[in-house]
Order: structure tokens, then sequence, then C-alpha cells
């Protein structure tokens, strides 16, 4: 039997009142390989904690490689499993995660992740609990985080205040799929002034002049969404991606991570494969996590999948 | 007799005098410097967008006036009233809304079109609908001394498939063949636009997907039949609260995957930009035929409007004409459900906060979290937790007034007007016939009040046999 051993990066954490000793375990003794892959630099300390998303996508650039950046619930099953769940991920080999704020109507989500926000919010997930969280779990990470959330709870707290309480977290970056170009301004001033990048997305059906105006616009990266569609796993990814891929980038400098549908080694592999800076990989996560039989099982299996993703990925 | 009432057009000003601004906004808006109204598609996306808290009004879409009133756009060209509306979508949907958009607009200036809507709207849904002087309504009304006003009911409830829904889903079926969409997919709450959806999709030949939360399924089932009937597929929604805005959501969905080959049919005035002007503009005709129908019976104006507000569809198809007449009265009537202090109603323009639903920013329904509730109504119509962008915008402006109404309450004036007149209304048209019980003691004299009588009852009588003992 493999020496189990928990897995983290040592740091200087930014704010000294939220000391945590270096060394520090979890209450969960979670059983993680020993080999731990890291992005960065061979050795295994850092001087800083996550570095904002462009950065890491300057760094991974340099390297020549491409980001893997998984997305899960929070809240499912349960917001510990969620704050170990982003350690999993944080130590093999995520470049980026995005968190998904669960909500009553989730537009552009499918089943999966739709059942896994369901849950959540049964177990009484609120924005609350999930900052709480963050903020216990963030200084422990070396990879910056994205918030996913739909517009109507940034605005019932007001946007400025929103990106404060964010902040205060760690959080890098933002993703909002329900609010359209015209309007990101908005969400984009109040986000810069607290250091946080609006991820913006364009999709299939954008025309050029508009896939233009969101590229200028976009921060931390541009999020392609790879098929007409909701979040969800897909059988393969349409061969779109790589002529829209090829449109984007003549558009700009920007990374660009493609997402929704990925959930696969191969499908990975391929869409890194068209040029693909970043790879989302979503509801195939959700699903491990949300659908296993026991929180430690979830995490096991969250575990090897992202390992065997970024092997595909190297 | 055939209408000389054209269908609809797609220019829109409201004058508003200068004190019914709202001068407070907490709330940010934003404000795209476009073309004037309406918008041309290609427009440049990348003109600057400013933001302005000072005002609700955005300043660059309106002009002033001599006499001090200001001339506004209903909507304006990115689809906001003052500040509430607008396209709050996933960018998927962005292009087919720009697109549905061009083609409502063109069409507002095609005669074949009109013509043939309006051959259709007569001869098929049986428009013009009545207006009818409610004669023992009235009589119920009058006070000790003789005094009262008058109170007349705009029939939708006579239309083919009994209600007001009708309108909107002939003209945007007829929109969708336009566009070469075959296949067509839309919400529905108590099924009644699911019902009129079917209906218009078998006379023109088209597929159509009703998605119908399961427990509304379930206290509908006999209109669940009758769309499956028609030659529909209605699809059960269990997610979230499995209710109408849960449907919704997955309509939504359905047409985010499928726009390409996909019209969507939204029932009502809510959703994204251009939906709540367009399902406004296809309803009108009930304001428009009310106008002509006043002048000839009373040689006038009516006084009040009153309609029921679930989403708000019916209401703004009656109010619409009207919203520049400054002496008429417009009300609107929400779901009180239990009572608005029971948690457990549908009172979205009295106890909602304005947020982001289904593509809009409105009033809504949310907790604490910013979460979208689950309503209450015994009418399955009003049970929706957000209500049109128009709405709330006149409600803000002070225009409208809207009031609520308890289940009780809808379910005595279901009764009272069934036993008085011999109609029997449907519980979301009961809302509105409810609240004369609190208006008429006030209204003067002869005051011509006209209910929209949105819908028949005959879709309730199982609801109601469990709530009435007769």
């Amino acid at each position: 039997m493999a020496i189990a051993l928990k897995s983290f990066c040592f740091l200087h954490l930014k704010k000294p009142e939220t000391d945590f000793p270096v060394g520090f375990s979890s209450k969960k003794a979670t059983i993680i390989s020993v080999k731990r892959y890291t992005s960065m630099s061979a050795s295994a300390i850092r001087t800083s904690g996550a570095v904002s998303i462009s950065e890491t996508f300057k760094k991974l650039k340099k390297q020549g490689k491409v980001a893997l950046i998984p997305y899960i619930t929070a809240g499912d099953p349960d917001l510990s499993t969620t704050a170990e769940a982003l350690k999993v991920l944080d130590s093999c080999g995520s470049d980026i995660i995005e968190l998904g704020v669960p909500y009553s109507d989730p537009l552009a989500d499918g089943p999966v992740i739709q059942a896994a926000s369901t849950r959540s919010l049964a177990r009484g997930t609120n924005f609350d609990s999930i900052i709480s969280m963050l903020k216990g779990v963030v200084p422990e990470l070396c990879t910056p985080i994205a918030l996913f959330t739909y517009y109507n709870p940034i605005l019932k707290r007001g946007t400025e205040k929103f990106m404060s309480i964010v902040r205060d977290t760690g959080v890098h970056g933002l993703v909002v799929p329900d609010v359209p170009l015209e309007e990101t301004e908005i969400l984009r001033t109040e986000a810069k002034k607290k250091g946080i990048e609006l991820v913006l997305l364009t999709t299939p059906t954008t025309p050029e002049y508009r896939m233009k105006a969101i590229v200028d616009g976009a921060e931390g990266f541009v999020y392609l969404v790879s098929s007409l569609g909701v979040t969800g796993t897909r059988a393969s990814i349409s061969g779109r991606v790589q002529a829209l891929l090829q449109e984007i980038k003549e558009s700009t400098t920007k990374p660009v991570a493609v997402g929704f549908g990925i959930s696969t080694a191969e499908q990975v592999k391929q869409v890194a494969g068209w040029g693909a800076d970043g790879v989302i990989v979503g509801s195939a996560m959700v699903k491990l996590l949300g659908e296993a039989k026991t929180p430690e099982e979830g995490l096991k299996e969250l575990e090897n999948f992202t390992l065997s993703l970024r092997s595909a990925l190297d | 007799m055939a209408s000389s009432i054209s269908t609809f057009n797609s220019s829109n000003l409201l004058f508003i005098s200068k004190e019914q601004t709202n001068p407070s906004s907490h709330f940010p808006s934003n404000i795209i410097k476009f073309a004037s109204f309406p918008s041309k598609t290609t427009s440049n996306v990348s003109c600057s967008v400013t933001r302005d808290t000072s005002s609700v009004l955005p300043l660059e879409e309106h002009t002033k006036v001599e006499n001090g009133s200001v001339l506004l756009q209903r909507p304006d060209s990115f689809g906001r009233f003052g500040k509430f509306g607008g396209k709050y979508v996933p960018e998927t949907l962005m292009h087919a809304l720009t697109e549905l958009e061009t083609s409502f607009h063109s069409l507002a200036g095609d005669e074949a079109f009109q013509k043939e809507l309006a051959g259709i709207l007569k001869d098929y849904v049986g428009r013009e609908s009545p207006l009818y002087f409610a004669e023992r309504l009235t009589e119920h009304y009058k006070r000790p001394n003789g005094e009262g006003p008058h109170i007349y009911l705009k029939r939708e409830d006579l239309n083919h498939t009994g209600a007001h829904k009708i309108n909107n889903a002939v003209a945007q079926a007829l929109l969708a063949k336009i566009l070469g969409k075959k296949r067509i997919i839309a919400e529905t709450g108590a099924g009644q636009h699911g019902v009129a959806t079917a209906t218009v999709c078998a006379r023109f030949g088209l597929e159509c997907i009703i998605y119908m939360g399961a427990q509304d399924m379930e206290r509908q089932a006999l209109n669940v039949f009758r769309m499956r009937l028609l030659g529909a597929e209605v699809r059960p929604v269990h997610s979230g609260t499995a209710t109408l805005k849960d449907a919704t959501s997955e309509a939504i969905r359905d047409w985010v995957t499928n726009v390409e080959t996909t019209h969507y049919i939204l029932g009502s005035v809510a959703g994204p930009h251009p939906y709540p002007m367009m399902v406004r503009e296809f309803h009108a005709v009930i304001g428009k035929e009310t106008r002509k129908q006043a002048l000839e019976k009373w040689g006038g104006k009516p006084d009040v409007l009153i309609a029921c507000v679930g989403g708000g569809s019916n209401a703004m198809g009656l109010f619409h004409e009207f919203v520049d007449d400054s002496d008429v009265r417009l009300i609107g009537v929400e779901a009180a459900g239990f009572g608005l202090d029971s948690g457990k109603h549908a009172a979205t323009l009295t106890k909602g906060e304005i947020g982001v639903l289904h593509g809009a920013m409105s009033y809504l329904l949310q907790d604490d979290d910013g979460q979208i509730v689950e309503p209450h109504s015994i009418s399955a119509g009003l049970d929706y937790p957000g209500v049109g962008p128009e709405h709330s915008f006149l409600k803000d402006l002070g225009r409208a007034e809207y009031y609520s109404i308890t289940d009780d309450e809808a379910l005595e004036a279901f009764k009272r007007v069934s036993r008085l007149e011999g109609i029997i209304p449907a519980l979301e048209t009961s809302h509105a016939l409810a609240y004369l019980e609190k208006i008429c003691p006030t209204l003067p004299n002869g005051t011509k009040v006209v209910v929209n009588f949105s819908g028949r009852g005959d879709k309730d009588v199982h609801t109601a046999i469990k709530h009435l003992k007769l």
C-alpha cells in the first residue's frame, strides 16, 4: 500500500490573519497518491499564493503547455467535500479551477450541473457559506479560482459589494454566463477595481463582429463554448471548434479555453491539438463527485480522473 | 366585418410628465448608444456603453417636448423599459434574438403578413372579441343611492381555445414559418399557452414540444391531454420546483441547444428582448378593439382598465393602447395566494425585488440569497415568480397600479360572476374580477370600467370542485 500523504503547497500567505502553519493537515485523512504534479517549477516551495489567471496562462504558454481547467459545483455533495475537492484538483495538475455557485434557475446548464445545483441548494448551501468555505481553503491552494455564477445573485448583493466579498476570499476570476456583452462593462469595471478578471464567453452562433468585441473585452481568458447548447457531456466535440479557435486567434493574442461537453481524456487531447490554450471539463467532474456512493469515493475518482486528463495534456 | 385595425406596429412612444420620473435608482442601468429605434441588426457592437445611475430613464433615448413631458421609447433599442428588460441570456441566443427582432420589425411593415394575420385572427381565432356590458355585475356594484360604475367585460374567453393566449401564439407561429423554423417549443404553466401553441402548430403543420412542470402536469391533466391530442409532445420538467419557472428555464435551454432549427414561442411579455415587445404587440389588438368598441358603445374611452397579471400578457395587450392616455387608469391584479404575509403568493410587483430572471431584468420573487422562490397561486397561470419588465416599468413610473387578490377572493369571484352573468371565468381572470369588489365602491357614478376577461374557466372546474361547496 502506497504511503498515504497529504500533498499541498508550501506557501507564504499574503494575509497574516489567516495564518496556517506550514504542514497543516485536514481532519479528514484524504488518501492521495504521492505522485504529485506541479505545473510550476520543480521546487515545491512557492513564495506566493496563486497568481492571476492571465499570469497563469502566460507561464503555461512559455512552457508550451495547455491549461487544464476543471469545474465543480460548490456544495455538492456538501461544502466540506467541495473544499477537499478543490485541494485534490489543485494538487493533481489543474491550472485554473472553476467553482460554480449553485442557482435555482441555471439557464446555461444541462441536467448534470442542474442536479448538482438542486442538491447543493437543498442542503442549504448559500453564497455566504461558499465564501466561508473559500476563505478557509483558498490559502492552501496554488491554483487560481474563477467563480462561475449567474447574474441574479450578483445583483442581489450589488455588484460592487459582490466583488469586494469575492476578492476577500482570494478568488481571481469570474464567469457570468447570462450577462450579455453590452452589459459586461459594469461588471468589468467593478471586477477590475478588485483585481478580478472577468472572463467572457463566445459561441458558435456569435457573428464575427460580435466575437471581436467579446475577445476585446475578455480578461483572464476567452471562453469558447464548444457547441450549441448547455453544459453536459457530449459524445464528440464538433470539428467547428477548430475553425472557431483559428478565427478567434486571428483576432486576439489572449488565451482561449474551450468548454462545454468535454469529458474524456481523448477529447481533452483533441481540443488541445486544435490549438486551445485551455480545456474546461465540468459535467464529467460534477458527475463523479455528485453521484459517488460516498464523498471519499467521489474524491478518489476525481483525483484519478484529473490525473488522467493531466497526462493526456502532457 | 373585417377589422381595419392594423395588427401591430413597431414604434412605441410614451409621453410621461416630468413629475412621473422616479429619481431614485440605486440600481445600475446600462445604456447603449445605438442608432434610433427600431435598431438595425448589423449595428456596431463596439459602440460605447455608458452607465447612468442618476436616472431611471435612458438619457439618450428621449427627447423633450414643449409642455415639459418626455417622449420615451418602450422599449429602447436594447429592449429596455427604463432600467427593466434587456437580454440576460447565454451568448448562444444573442444572434437568434437579434434575428427575431429584425424579422419582427420588417413584418410590421409587411402588408401581406399583416393581411394574413388579420385573416387568421378573424376566421380562425374568432376576433373581434365582444366588449360586453355586464348588466348584473353593474347592478351588483350599484350603491344604495343607485350610483355606481358601469362594468364591461372584454371577452377574450370567446377566442378559439378559450383565452387570450392564442393571439400571440398564432402570430409567432406565422413568424416562425417566415423564419423557416419547423420546430416550435414553448413553456406552459396552466396549459393554456401550451394548448394555444399546440393548436397553432397543428394549424400550421409545425413540430411542437411543450415544456411543463411535472407538478403542473398533475394539476392540469386535462390540458396535458388536449396538447397531446393536438399533436404536441409534452415534456415534464422535474428540475427545480417542477413548475412554470422551471419549464421556462428548460425551454430556454432547449432553445440554446436547437436555436438554428427552432423557434421559441414564449407565452408572455417576459423573457429577453424582443419577446416582451413582440408579445405585447401581438396582444395589442385587445386594446385597439376596446378603444373602437368603447367609442361605438358610449362615445368615449374607458376610465379604468383592470386585468390579471401573471407574466402580464393579457394586461399589456389591453393597456398598451391606452398607456399614453393619462386619463385612463391602468390596474393590474396579481395573485396573493394564501395572503401577502404568508410567503405563499405570486405578488411579484408588490413583494418582489428587482433582479434578472429568464432573460429580463424585472421585479421578481427571490430569497435573501438571490435564489428564485417558488410562488403560489390557486391559478397556475398567475403562478410565476417574475413579471414582464414593462409592468415593472409602468409600476415604477406610477403609470399603472398593481394590487393583489387571494385564492379565496378569486374563488368567490369565480362563483359570483358565474352566477351573475352566466360566464364562468378562468381562475386567473377571477383575480381581476375579484378586484371589482375593492374598487367599485370608490368609483364615481358612471365610471366606465373594462375588465379583461382573459379566459374561460372550464379548465378550472376540477380545482374549483375541491374548494367550493356547491
